[in-house]
C-alpha cells in the first residue's frame, strides 16, 4: 500500500522485503490502477529482472488476472529469446507492460526509434535489485535508467529487493539524480526468524575438504523426513559429488533432482517444472536456484558447506516456505573444522538481525564504452550532455571527466597514442561537435558483444547418438584422454573424442570418475562474516554454541600454540618434511590470500628465503620454504603493496584474466559466438599478446586502468589485503613451533596450491627439459630410435603426468567471481 | 661443434643446433631458424600489420604490433647477417598489409632487408608478394635438400614449414608451462610464429600431430635457450584437420 501512495505521489521507490512477501505483483500494481482508470495506447511500464526465467514467469502470473478482469492491458516479454517477428510488432506496436532483461534493454536503447519507444513511459520496475546493484550489468542497468530518464523524465522507479545490510547505495543505484534521499525506502518487516539447525557427520569431524560428503547420510534422512528439501551447495562439482552420493544411498527411490547452470536448458526446466508440481522430494541447487521463481512446497533448505555470508545465507534461507507467518527450516552442513565455526558464526549473525554486504564500487568503465557505442547507434551526442546524463547514475556518479573522455576516445578510435587509426574511426565529430556513428559495422558489432558476462570457454557435452546434455569448461576437456570418465548431470560419462563443436562422450565407463571444476563459482568468505568468525575463535565465551570436537580442536591449539587474536594476526612458523611452513591467520578470503601470497613470497624472495609454494583457503595463507622465515612485521608490512606489487601484479595471470574480461566488454575483442570457428583458448592467448603490446607502449591507456581498478577489487582483492595490513600493523604475533599446530592442519591438506613462478618458469622448465634429457640419454640427433625413445617417457598418459597436468589446471583454471 | 653463443642485446642466447638431411640447422631461442653453411635466417608468420587489419574492419585493437615485431626481428639479422631471408609466408596478416606500414615501420624494414636477399614465400593470409618492398616472391623456395613452404604437406621429406603456430605445454613439477615452439621429427620442422600478435595451436591438435606419425620434439622458446621435450606419436586425424 505503501507503494501506491509513492505512486501517486510520483516518487521513486525501494521496496525491502524477505523472499516470498509477493513483492513482484505489488510493484505491478500501481500500473495496473493507473491503467484501469486510464486506458492508452503505448509502452506504459517496463520491468526488468536479472533473469529471463523470472521474466516470462512474471508475464504469466499477470496476464491471468488481467484477462480474467478484460482490462486493457497487453502484457509481453523481451529477452534474448525473442522470436524476430514479435520483436518487429513490439517495436511498431508496443505493449502497455513489457517484461525484459538489462541486455535486451541496452539492446532497444541503442536503436534509433528509442526516443518513441520509451517516450511515454510512466514506470520502470527493476526486479531482485540486489542482485544487479554493484555488479557490472546494475551498472549498465543504471546507465539505461539514465537514458531513460531523458527519454521520459516523468518515469517512476520501483526498486524491488531483498532484504539488505545497507540500503542506502542500493537507493543511490536506483535514483535517478545517484542521491539516496530521492528514493523513497519502504520496508517491511519479515515474519517468524529462521530456525538454524547444525548437522555434523556421524563419526570424525573431518580437517579439510569443502564437499561435505562425509554428511550424506544425515542429508539423507532429512530428505527422508520432510516433504521437499532444496540441498544448497556452493560449486557445480560439489552438486555432481553430492547428487551422487545421495542416489547411492536413495534405497527408497527417492525422487532427487539436480540443477545447476551448466546442465543443458532444456533439463534444468524439466527440473524447475517437477519441483513446481510437486514430484520431487528434493533437489541438489548451486547459485542457479538463488533467485527466481517460486518452488511451490519447499519446506527445508539443507545448506552443504559454509555459507560464506549471512545475506547469502538468509536468500537461500527463504526459498523454504514462502509463507510469512511460519518460520523458514534450515539446515547447515558445514564440510569441516573451519566451517564449523563459520556456520556458527553465520546463524549468529542471523539471529541478531544482522547482515553483510560489500561497499558499493564504482561502475566498470569497459561497460561505460559499450554504453556509449549503443547511445552512439541511437543518436548523435554531444559529449557534454552524455557526460551529464551518466553521472546521474548513481555507479558513476564521480566519473571523472578525464576517464569519460578517455572512453569516449577509445569508442571513437581506440584511443591510442599513435595517431595511426584516423581513417579507421567509428565516430566523426561534426562542426557543432555532435559525434555520429559511421557506418552500420559498429552497430552490428556492438550487437554482436552486447553484455558484461563474459562466459569461460565452454564446450557442449553430447551423448554419441544422442543429444547435448550441457557444458563444460573447454580448459577442463583439454585435460582429458579418450578413455578418462567424469561425473556430469548425475551420471558417468566416457569421453570419446572431440569434435569441431561438442565433446562426444558415451555413457558408463569405467575407473575413478573426475568431476569437471568450473572457474568463478567459489565465493569468498564476506569481510563481515569473517570478522564474526575471528571474534568467535579468540574469545572461549564464546564456544558455547560449537560442538565438542571443535571446542576440544581449539583447546589444543590454545596449548600447543596460541588463538588467533580478534584484531592483531597470528603467524606460526614450523619446519616439516624438510621445508618451514608459515601459516598466517588472515580470514581475508580466497582471492586476496592469493595475492597476499604473491606478494609475501615476492618479498621473501627478495630476502633470500626461498619461498617454494603457497595455497590460500578462505582462511589462512600457506607459504613454505627452504629457509626458516623470520621478520614477520616486515614480510607483512604495508609497503609490500608497492611499486614491487605493481609490476608483480602487471605480470599475473590474475590480471590477465581480468583485462580478457574488460577488453570484452568493451569490444575490443570478439565475444565468442557458438559455431564459430574461433576458439576460446585462441581468444585467451590474444589477449594475451594485446595486453603485452599495450602495457609496453601505453601503459596509461583507459583499459589498462579499467582492468587494473577492477582487478584491485576483484580477482586480486588488494582493498582488502590493504585494510588487513593496516589493521594487524604492530600487532603480529610469530609462533616459532617444532611442529605443526592444530589448526594450521586444515591449510596443510588443501588442495589449488599456487606456485611461485614468474622468473621460477624458465628455471623449472630447463629442470624439467633436463630430466627429459637424462631420460632420453641426451639424443640431441634425430634417429630412427626417437619412436621408442618417446614411447619410454610419455609426456602424458602415466599416472605420475596426469598427476602434473591436474595440478597445472588446477593452477591456471580461471578464477572469477560472476556468482 | 659447439652452439652457437651470441649476445642479443645483453642477454646470452643460446641456439640449439638440429641435423636434418645431412645439414646442420640452428634453432635460435627467438624464434628464428638459422643456416649456416648457406647464410640463410628463416622466419615464419610475422602477421604484419594485424592490428590495422582488425582495425579496419572495426576492431581497433592497439596498432602497435608492427614495431613490435620488427624490433624483436631486427636484431636476429643484425646478429646473423644473413646473406638470404626466408619469410616463410602470412609475413603481412593481408595482402593489404604492405600498404598500411607506417612510414617509420616502412623505413625500418627497407633499412634492415638492405644487402639482404628477402624470399617472400606466399601464405593464406598473403597470397601476393609485398607491394613496394624488396626481395623475390615465391610459392615455395627449395634450397639444398630442403623445401620452404607456409602450409606444411601431409608428406614430406626436408621440409621446413610455418602456418600451424605451434605451442607446447610442458611437465613440470609446478605444472605445465606453455611457450610457442619449434616442431621436429628429422623430417621436417614446423616453426613457430613470429609475429606479436600470433597466438598458438597446441602441438597435441591433430592438426600438428598428424604431421608427426612417429613423434618428435618440441623445442619450446625461453627468453636464453630452448628447451627440448619430446612429443607423442601422433593419430591420423580423419575427422577433421583443425
Amino acid at each position: 500500500m505503501a507503494l501506491l501512495q509513492a505512486a501517486q505521489r510520483g516518487e521513486h521507490a525501494l521496496l525491502l522485503a524477505p523472499t516470498g512477501g509477493g513483492k513482484t505483483l505489488a510493484g505491478f500494481l500501481p500500473s495496473l490502477v493507473d491503467l484501469a482508470a486510464n486506458p492508452r495506447d503505448g509502452l506504459h511500464t517496463l520491468y526488468i529482472s536479472p533473469l529471463k526465467a523470472l521474466a516470462v514467469d512474471i508475464a504469466r502470473n499477470l496476464t491471468l488476472p488481467v484477462e480474467q478482469m478484460a482490462l486493457p492491458i497487453r502484457i509481453e516479454t523481451r529477452t534474448g529469446d525473442t522470436p524476430v517477428n514479435r520483436r518487429a510488432r513490439q517495436r511498431e506496436r508496443p505493449p502497455q507492460m513489457l517484461l525484459t532483461t538489462p541486455e535486451s534493454l541496452t539492446l532497444l536503447l541503442s536503436l534509433p526509434d528509442a526516443p518513441a519507444l520509451f517516450g511515454g513511459l510512466g514506470a520502470i520496475i527493476v526486479d531482485e535489485a540486489h542482485a544487479l546493484a554493484g555488479t557490472k550489468r546494475g551498472d549498465q542497468l543504471a546507465l539505461c535508467m539514465s537514458r531513460l530518464a531523458t527519454l521520459a523524465p516523468g518515469a517512476r522507479r520501483v526498486g524491488l529487493s531483498a532484504t539488505v545490510a545497507h540500503p542506502e547505495p542500493l537507493r543511490a543505484w536506483l535514483s535517478p539524480t545517484a542521491r539516496p534521499d530521492d528514493v523513497r525506502l519502504i520496508e517491511t518487516k519479515g515474519g517468524a526468524a529462521p530456525v538454524f539447525d547444525l548437522q555434523l557427520p556421524e563419526g570424525r569431524l573431518p580437517w579439510g575438504g569443502h564437499m561435505g560428503l562425509a554428511s550424506a547420510p544425515e542429508i539423507y534422512r532429512r530428505i527422508e523426513a520432510a516433504r521437499v528439501t532444496i540441498v544448497f551447495v556452493n560449486t557445480r562439482a560439489q552438486a555432481e559429488l553430492v547428487f551422487a552420493a545421495l542416489w547411492r544411498l536413495n534405497e527408497a527411490a527417492l525422487p532427487i533432482g539436480m540443477h545447476h547452470g551448466s546442465l543443458e536448458i532444456g533439463l534444468r526446466r524439466k527440473v524447475e517444472a517437477a519441483m513446481a508440481e510437486g514430484r520431487l522430494r528434493a533437489v541438489v541447487a548451486t547459485a542457479s536456484l538463488d533467485l527466481g521463481i517460486d518452488w511451490g512446497d519447499v519446506d527445508q533448505v539443507v545448506q552443504v558447506g559454509a555459507p560464506k555470508g549471512v545475506s547469502r545465507l538468509l536468500q537461500r534461507v527463504g526459498r523454504a516456505n514462502h509463507r510469512m507467518d511460519e518460520p523458514s527450516r534450515a539446515v547447515l552442513v558445514p564440510a569441516n573444522r573451519f566451517e564449523v565455526v563459520e556456520c556458527v558464526a553465520a546463524t549468529e549473525a542471523a539471529a541478531a538481525g544482522e547482515l553483510d554486504g560489500e561497499p558499493p564500487r564504482p561502475g566498470g568503465l569497459d561497460v561505460l564504452a559499450q554504453h556509449v557505442l549503443a547511445m552512439a547507434c541511437s543518436a548523435p551526442f554531444h559529449p557534454d550532455a552524455l557526460y551529464t546524463e551518466v553521472t546521474r547514475a548513481g555507479p558513476y556518479a564521480a566519473l571523472a571527466r578525464r576517464d569519460f573522455d578517455d572512453v569516449v576516445g577509445f569508442v571513437e578510435d581506440g584511443g591510442y597514442a599513435l595517431a595511426a587509426y584516423d581513417r579507421f574511426r567509428r565516430l566523426f565529430r561534426d562542426a557543432e561537435g555532435m559525434l555520429h556513428i559511421r557506418g552500420q559495422a559498429a552497430a552490428r558489432q556492438l550487437r554482436m558483444n552486447l553484455g558484461t558476462i563474459v562466459e569461460t570457454p565452454m564446450l557442449k557435452v553430447r551423448i554419441r547418438g544422442g543429444g547435448v546434455v550441457g557444458e563444460v569448461e573447454e580448459w577442463f576437456v583439454s585435460t582429458l584422454e579418450p578413455g578418462d570418465c567424469f561425473l556430469f548431470g548425475g551420471q558417468v560419462l566416457r569421453y570419446e573424442r572431440l569434435d569441431p563443436a561438442a565433446v562426444i562422450v558415451s555413457r558408463g565407463g569405467e575407473g575413478e570418475p573426475r568431476v569437471p571444476v568450473y572457474a568463478g563459482t567459489r565465493m569468498p568468505l564476506t569481510t563481515y562474516l569473517a570478522a564474526r568468525v575471528r571474534a568467535i575463535l579468540s574469545d572461549p565465551r564464546r564456544w558455547t554454541h560449537l560442538p565438542e570436537p571443535v571446542r576440544e580442536w581449539l583447546r589444543l591449539q590454545r596449548l600447543k600454540s596460541e588463538l588467533p587474536p580478534r584484531d592483531g594476526l597470528l603467524v606460526e612458523t614450523f619446519p616439516r618434511g624438510g621445508k618451514w611452513f608459515l601459516v598466517a591467520y588472515t580470514f581475508e578470503g580466497r582471492l586476496a590470500h592469493q595475492t597476499l601470497g604473491m606478494l609475501v613470497t615476492k618479498r621473501m624472495e627478495r630476502r633470500g628465503l626461498g619461498p617454494l609454494g603457497y595455497v590460500g583457503t578462505d582462511y589462512v595463507l600457506t607459504v613454505w620454504s627452504a629457509f626458516p622465515p623470520t621478520e614477520m612485521d616486515d614480510l607483512f608490512a604495508e609497503d609490500i603493496l608497492g611499486d614491487e606489487m605493481e609490476e608483480w601484479l602487471a605480470e599475473s595471470s590474475m590480471l590477465r584474466r581480468t583485462f580478457r574480461n574488460v577488453a570484452t566488454v568493451a569490444g575490443l575483442l570478439e565475444k565468442k559466438h557458438p559455431g564459430q570457428e574461433k576458439s576460446g583458448r585462441q581468444m585467451t592467448m590474444n589477449s594475451d599478446l594485446i595486453y603485452d603490446v599495450l602495457r609496453r607502449h601505453q601503459p596509461d591507456h583507459i583499459l589498462l586502468r579499467a582492468t587494473r581498478a577492477e582487478a584491485a577489487q576483484g580477482l586480486t582483492d588488494v582493498a582488502r589485503i590493504a585494510s588487513l595490513l593496516a589493521r594487524v600493523k604492530g600487532r603480529i604475533r610469530h609462533r616459532a613451533l617444532d611442529r605443526v599446530s592444530p589448526l594450521a592442519v586444515p591449510a596443510l591438506i588443501e588442495e589449488g596450491r599456487e606456485w611461485v613462478a614468474g622468473g621460477a618458469e624458465d628455471a623449472l622448465l630447463a629442470e624439467a627439459a633436463a630430466l627429459v634429457a637424462d631420460a632420453t640419454g641426451g639424443a640431441e640427433h634425430f634417429a630412427e630410435t626417437l619412436a621408442e625413445v618417446t614411447e619410454a617417457v610419455p609426456v602424458r598418459g602415466t599416472s605420475v603426468a596426469r598427476e602434473k597436468r591436474r595440478s597445472k589446471w588446477r593452477r591456471s583454471a580461471p578464477r572469477m567471481v560472476t556468482g | 661443434m659447439a652452439a652457437l653463443g651470441a649476445a642479443h642485446g645483453d642477454r646470452l642466447m643460446a641456439a640449439a643446433p638440429l641435423h636434418i638431411a645431412g645439414e646442420r640447422l640452428m634453432l635460435d631461442p627467438a624464434g628464428v631458424l638459422h643456416w649456416p653453411a648457406r647464410r640463410l635466417m628463416c622466419v615464419a608468420d610475422l602477421h604484419l600489420e594485424k592490428g590495422s587489419a582488425f582495425a579496419a574492419r572495426g576492431r581497433l585493437l592497439p596498432p602497435w604490433d608492427t614495431r613490435e615485431t620488427l624490433a624483436r626481428l631486427v636484431p636476429l639479422l643484425r646478429l646473423y647477417r644473413p646473406r638470404r631471408v626466408v619469410f616463410l609466408g602470412d609475413s603481412f596478416h593481408d595482402d593489404d598489409g604492405p600498404s598500411r606500414l607506417a612510414a617509420a615501420d616502412r623505413a625500418a624494414v627497407l633499412h634492415a632487408l638492405a644487402g639482404i636477399e628477402a624470399v617472400w614465400v606466399a601464405g593464406n593470409h598473403d597470397p601476393s608478394p609485398p607491394a613496394g618492398l624488396p626481395g623475390m616472391a615465391a610459392a615455395e623456395h627449395a634450397e639444398g635438400p630442403f623445401v620452404f613452404r607456409h602450409v606444411p604437406a601431409t608428406r614430406a621429406k626436408g621440409e621446413i614449414a610455418g602456418h600451424l603456430h605451434p605451442k607446447a605445454a610442458a611437465p613440470t613439477r609446478a605444472g605445465g608451462i606453455v611457450r610457442p615452439c619449434f616442431v621436429s621429427d628429422g623430417a621436417r620442422v614446423l616453426m613457430p610464429a613470429f609475429g606479436a600478435f600470433t597466438g598458438g595451436l597446441d602441438v597435441a591438435d591433430p592438426a600438428i600431430a598428424s604431421l608427426f606419425p612417429r613423434g618428435g620434439r618440441a623445442f619450446l622458446l625461453g627468453p636464453q635457450r630452448l628447451y627440448a621435450f619430446p612429443l607423442a606419436p601422433g593419430r591420423r586425424a580423419p575427422a577433421f584437420s583443425g
